[in-house]
């Protein structure tokens, strides 16, 4: 489905993407953004799954429990302690009710 | 699940992919505002459900015997289930406080994943081109140092790793292991060896090297390291996708790490520190030694005295460090904050980009005390303001605040953009005793003929504050 140039074309626009989104966050939503990004490579997790879905020896089999795991817990973690810091983000209209 | 022919498999995976992609692209622009934020990471999550849930249809493009498939269909459903659990549960329980250490922790599982990945496509041994074996090899590489890294910067914050290990010729052994690491790496990837003996090799120097190259680095740097890190597993992840031929890893990886390569940037500039810095040298240890070139005294003030002065202020801003929130008195300081505002005084927040213990992190700590973000300023926003303010109340900060960063360029922080809280008619600094900050730099803020020093435990000090203002009535 995709190799050469028009892999290194999805790599060259997806930074390029990557770094404009960014470019544009106030100070104030560095820590939750860095959490956030830290969550969406938690997208490893699927690469993990086919990589634990094709193992076929103990090893690899061994490898890919372990890596799903890791990825899971990248996830999931990544995304519960971003949710829980921008939830308490709030404007001053509406303060104390 | 597996039911459905390959085609139509491989045509559904793709489009969720394509919908993941733009989800998450998507979810990260909407956190780039804080109206926003919160339904990014919704949108992201949303993503991510889609993504998970749609590659339980992947085993149907490959031929696997169905014992064997149905096996590891079983123990994916496993390690999802435990993985998410430990981090779900974990997630919910960690304070404010101990964020930093919590996403480095989560970036680190992150990079293990990826080298996991890499594991197992290297140790099978049927990686056909020489390409897919080199991005196999780099992400593996690259994840794991990302790995242990990250396990170190964890240990570093939560206070288990105390000592910065540093000793002559570290440097000589560090370049040593990645030259091993990369030779291994090489023998592999063309396929000379790729033995599994030589694969085990090359993942325990990599996992070495991102001990050793950790280790050094002073607590105070720890922020740029777990950024560096988190781009580091964003470019690992995207080196897998390539080998996986996974759209969905190749894009979200990318745009974190380069995402994650331009907040590194930003920290280490807002820092007064380069990269090459921070990985290379220490900070802390190696100033402690600056003569203390201040002169006058420090001069101390009631907490009686100071409350009447705020609550007579047309303008107050309060500048929080990560003194305020390891004594908890966020919550205390907003209370203070409302009574002052009851009085009529303006009161701001002011926020230096490393205040806490990485960017951003004082704002998260002022929203859990349910401080509005449009209360609180950075840096540019907030610095020539302090000309017009009647008190500035520095609460736990010290080097942000330090005037020598603009006038002695032989202090260590000189050119370190600052907080001008100096440059106010009065300043009052609430701190715990006479000692010095966090890098062991004197504060010449503290001796100025304007500043006042209230001594104290930072909650107890705003609760006689808070005491006082409302005396005045």
């Amino acid at each position: 489905m995709i190799d050469g140039f028009l892999a290194l074309y999805i790599f060259m626009l997806a930074a390029f993407t990557g770094y404009e989104v960014i470019s544009r966050v106030p100070v104030i939503l560095h820590t939750p953004l860095m959490s956030g990004s830290n969550f969406v490579h938690g997208i490893v997790l699927v690469g993990a799954m086919v990589a634990l879905f094709h193992a076929q020896t103990t090893l690899e089999r061994a490898i890919g429990f372990v890596g799903v795991i890791l990825a899971a817990g990248n996830a999931v973690g990544g995304y519960v302690v971003t949710e829980r810091m921008l939830e308490m983000f709030k404007a001053s209209g509406r303060k104390k009710s | 699940m597996s039911s459905l022919s390959p085609d139509v498999a491989a045509n559904l995976i793709n489009a969720a992919y394509l919908l993941v992609a733009f989800l998450f692209i998507f979810g990260l622009k909407r956190m780039s505002a804080p109206s926003t934020a919160r339904g990014g990471i919704l949108w992201a999550g949303v993503g991510m459900l889609i993504a998970t849930a749609v590659t339980f249809l992947a085993p149907s493009d490959h031929s696997l015997a169905s014992s064997t498939l149905s096996t590891n269909m079983v123990l994916v459903i496993l390690a999802i289930a435990i993985g998410g659990a430990a981090a779900w549960y974990s997630g919910r329980k960690v304070a404010m406080t101990d964020m930093p250490q919590m996403i480095a922790l989560y970036n680190g599982m992150g990079g293990g994943a990826a080298a996991a990945i890499a594991a197992v496509e290297l140790y099978s041994g049927h990686n056909t081109s020489l390409v897919a074996g080199t991005l196999a090899v780099l992400g593996g590489l690259i994840g794991a140092v990302s790995f242990s890294g990250s396990g170190i910067a964890f240990g570093k914050l939560q206070g288990l790793i105390r000592k910065s290990f540093r000793f002559s010729g570290q440097q000589i052994i560090n370049l040593a292991i990645v030259t091993s690491a990369i030779i291994l790496g090489g023998l592999i990837a063309t396929g000379a060896h790729s033995e599994p003996m030589i694969v085990t090799l090359f993942f325990l120097s990599a996992l070495v090297l991102g001990i050793t190259m950790t280790l050094p680095i002073g607590g105070a740097d720890m922020p740029v390291v777990i950024s560096l890190y988190n781009a580091l597993t964003g470019l690992a992840v995207a080196f897998e996708g390539f080998v996986l031929n996974n759209a969905a890893m190749i894009i979200a990886g990318t745009v974190v790490g380069s995402a994650g390569t331009l907040l590194t940037q930003l920290m280490a500039k807002a820092m007064n520190r380069s990269l090459a810095n921070v990985l290379f040298a220490g900070f802390g240890e190696s100033s402690v030694a600056v003569a203390g070139t201040t002169t006058g005294s420090q001069k101390p003030i009631e907490a009686s005295d100071a409350g009447v002065m705020m609550a007579f202020a047309q303008k107050v801003i309060v500048v929080p460090g990560y003194g305020l929130a390891v004594a908890q008195a966020q919550h205390k300081v907003w209370e203070l904050a409302q009574l002052l505002s009851d009085h009529g005084v303006i009161v701001k927040f002011a926020i230096h980009p490393v205040a806490g213990r990485m960017p951003g992190h004082m704002n998260v700590l002022l929203a859990e005390a349910g401080v509005p973000y449009d209360l609180i300023s950075d840096l540019e926003e907030i610095n020539a303001e302090f000309e017009t303010c009647d008190v500035a109340l520095i609460i736990g900060a010290n080097d942000v605040v330090n005037p020598v960063a603009r006038t002695d360029k032989s202090s260590p922080i000189y050119g370190m953009p600052i907080l001008n809280a100096d440059k106010s008619k009065n300043v009052i600094v609430i701190k715990r005793g006479q000692g010095q900050g966090f890098s062991g730099i004197e504060n010449a803020l503290f001796y100025l003929d304007n500043t006042r020093m209230l001594y104290g435990d930072a909650q107890a000090a705003v609760n006689q504050l808070i005491l006082s203002v409302k005396s005045v009535g």
